[in-house]
């Protein structure tokens, strides 16, 4: 939990979501909610509705709201000779700001690290800046959690511009950027000083314990090839049906493809979600895949996530969440992956 | 009193060691203990060793049929490719449904009925996980012990007892074939065949909508999908070696999410199962969104029945109907059929 936070609040409940209430005019609110076939899942807020807050990680993370499926990337016409036609033209941007209300410190999380590859991606940064996290800490983990494995723990407060938690007597808000402090300016709410506000969070979340591990540093010293020619692959590999669950479903999952798509005299450039579980994501237009047999795109996927990904960027390209582990058809759990990556004997340094 | 799911793993275990132990077959498929206690994981067992770990309980959601060719194709590369039917043999555990997969995956010369070893087991019905963490009321299920009728969950602390057909998934209720149709050693007794007073109610409760309730039935069941394709994936029938979705030149469906592209998936995935489909039900069971796709199999299920009196999977030698001709086909009226709809016919315009 940050202690950082440029302000520390109290206030209740129902006006915290008042405040909400008043703005789903001007801008869209989602939160967690069930939908029609009874699973959590991010939807519109209405006024009247709690979230929510209570069943666990909502089915889809978070990531769609800065990596949409799809992005329309601009329009263009297929009869530009035409009189009154454009050649190419910019989309309609997003009118109102995006607020994502319950958020979990890993999906928070998950922003910051997708921030690193797409850090001069204009398309993903315009939707970072009119997006607004409200988090909201963990009181408990479940079977699936496993934030404190990959540098991230259950009161963090990463990628969030609000973090709210319930206590025994109302309800404390930090906020922990402008645009948090703008969207909270007509709370009225009771400032904490430091030491409430420490001995609050203590009394709310004291018990449970925060050993964070980052294994990134340990998988940065592993010898590449070593990792790769390691011989459980196979294993992980006999059960897989390469369906795209888990990286769909996952929110640091960030690859992508681009494809026009024509109807009528116009049509759209778009990005969307690839997977590197499907054939056609490495394919070459000669025919030849270089990750044709399963197995490939199977270690090409724990390979991005924990060990390409720090090695280039830092941390590991996961947060913990756990919706692979719990959505995979055939109960592939990258937690023993990570194990069994840990496990590769380390080399001396050789440079 | 040792319950028939532990009796049959015992038994699994010992036979599927001594094929291994005896160089009958080279790898055994079947299921080990997952990482989460309604999940057991899809495992390769190449050694009698391997094959102490084999399970069989009542969450073997996941159509095994669906692996042969592929674990074929490895084992080829790992033993050197034999011919057709000398080279290295599959054992497999299978029920009814899955059996079936097996005949149909022969009579469409995916491989040869020399390379398999069918292990019959009769299937007791699988449970179906909505249900399952329905039943806790979406608690977090750390435990579960199975007996004959009653299944006991371990959720918020408590043991929580369910009787076993409650939590059975919808295709295992309405199952007339619960044994293996097709094996080389069965274990455990048959059930016999099951009669089932309205097999396809389901289907029948759909058809009774009027042509718009329907489309809107189907527009709101798929509306959540996220084009994971774990249901094409988990399919033993869907093996296109380019599937219709992942074609580019002529490209057929969109890539991202659309509803008019989604639905085609969805309409043209069933149609491609029709008179192929044994409703193993997997495609329901591996869905993370929860949508009932095999209700558009089990309605071609049925037309099939009515049509051809077929059921698919039976025996190696009738041919399957939609790919034979018969003089004696029945003449379906489908260009003609009245599609009448407010006194208004629809016209058809050429070009």
């Amino acid at each position: 939990m940050d202690p950082d936070a440029r302000k520390l609040l109290k206030t209740d409940w129902s006006h915290l979501l008042s405040i909400l209430e008043e703005r789903t005019d001007e801008m869209l609110i989602l939160a967690p909610s069930l939908n029609e076939k009874g699973l959590v899942d991010w939807a519109r807020f209405r006024a009247g509705e709690r979230p929510v807050l209570e069943r666990g990680l909502p089915l889809n993370s978070v990531k769609r709201f800065c990596f949409p499926q799809p992005e329309e990337l601009f329009l263009f016409s297929c009869r530009p000779a035409e009189p009154g036609a454009f050649r190419l033209q910019e989309p309609a941007r997003l009118e109102k700001n995006t607020v994502l209300f319950g958020v979990r410190p890993c999906d928070a999380r998950s922003i910051e690290l997708n921030r690193l590859p797409y850090e001069h991606d204009p398309y993903f940064n315009s939707r970072l800046e009119s997006l607004m996290v409200i988090g909201i800490p963990c009181r408990e983990t479940c079977s699936t959690c496993f934030c404190t494995w990959t540098g991230g723990g259950p009161q963090g407060t990463d990628g969030m511009d609000a973090a709210v938690w319930e206590y025994d007597e109302g309800v404390v808000v930090q906020l922990l950027s402008e645009k948090g402090e703008k969207f909270f300016s007509s709370l009225s709410a009771t400032l904490l000083s430091r030491e409430e506000f420490e001995s609050l969070f203590a009394s709310s979340f004291g018990n449970l314990s925060e050993d964070v591990q980052n294994p990134a540093d340990l998988m940065k010293q592993k010898p590449l090839l070593s990792c790769y020619d390691a011989p459980f692959w196979q294993r992980v590999a006999d059960s897989c049906i390469n369906c795209g669950v888990c990286t769909f479903l996952c929110p640091t999952c960030y690859c992508f493809d681009i494809q026009d798509e024509r109807l009528g005299g116009q049509g759209r450039r778009i990005r969307y979600w690839d997977s590197c579980m499907f054939p056609l994501f490495t394919q070459h237009a000669s025919g030849h895949n270089p990750r044709g047999r399963k197995v490939q795109r199977v270690r090409n996927r724990f390979m991005h996530k924990l060990k390409y990904f720090p090695d280039r960027f830092g941390p590991l390209s996961c947060v913990g969440c756990g919706r692979c582990i719990r959505e995979c058809p055939v109960n592939i759990d990258i937690r023993e992956v990570l194990r069994d990556l840990l496990q590769v004997p380390g080399e001396e340094s050789d440079s | 009193m040792v319950s028939v799911n532990k009796r049959i793993t015992e038994e699994l275990r010992a036979e599927a060691g001594r094929l291994l132990e005896s160089g009958e077959i080279a790898a055994f498929l079947g299921y080990c203990r997952g990482s989460l206690p309604y999940a057991p994981r899809p495992f390769v067992a190449r050694t009698a060793k391997d094959a102490e770990r084999l399970i069989w309980n009542s969450f073997c959601v996941i159509n095994l049929a669906n692996y042969i060719p592929g674990l074929l194709q490895e084992l080829d590369s790992e033993h050197g490719a034999g011919d057709e039917i000398s080279g290295p043999k599959v054992g497999v555990v299978a029920t009814g449904c899955w059996s079936r997969n097996i005949v149909i995956q022969i009579q469409e010369q995916r491989f040869t009925r020399e390379r398999v070893l069918i292990i019959g087991v009769s299937s007791r019905g699988m449970v179906d996980r909505k249900r399952l963490h329905s039943a806790v009321d979406g608690m977090e299920i750390t435990g579960i012990e199975e007996e004959d009728h009653i299944i006991t969950l371990m959720a918020g602390g408590e043991g929580i007892e369910v009787p076993r057909w409650n939590l059975i998934r919808d295709n295992c209720r309405t199952c007339t074939r619960p044994d293996p149709v097709f094996f080389d050693e069965m274990i455990g007794e048959p059930q016999g065949e099951r009669s089932i007073a309205e097999p396809f109610s389901q289907v029948e409760e759909i058809e009774s909508l009027t042509p718009d309730e329907r489309w809107e039935w189907f527009q709101q069941e798929i509306s959540s999908c996220i084009r994971c394709y774990a249901c094409r994936n988990a399919c033993p029938l869907c093996y296109c070696s380019t599937c219709f979705v992942d074609d580019s030149r002529p490209q057929w469906v969109g890539k991202s999410l659309n509803a008019t592209d989604t639905a085609l998936f969805h309409i043209l995935r069933a149609f491609h199962c029709a008179g192929r489909c044994t409703d193993c039900g997997t495609c329901e069971s591996v869905c993370p969104m929860g949508i009932k796709m095999r209700l558009l199999t089990k309605k071609l299920q049925k037309d099939l029945l009515e049509l051809y009196d077929f059921e698919p999977g039976l025996d190696l030698e009738t041919p399957l109907p939609l790919s034979t001709y018969r003089q004696d086909d029945p003449d379906l009226d489908i260009v003609s059929e009245p599609a009448e709809q407010d006194g208004v016919r629809p016209s058809r315009k050429g070009g």
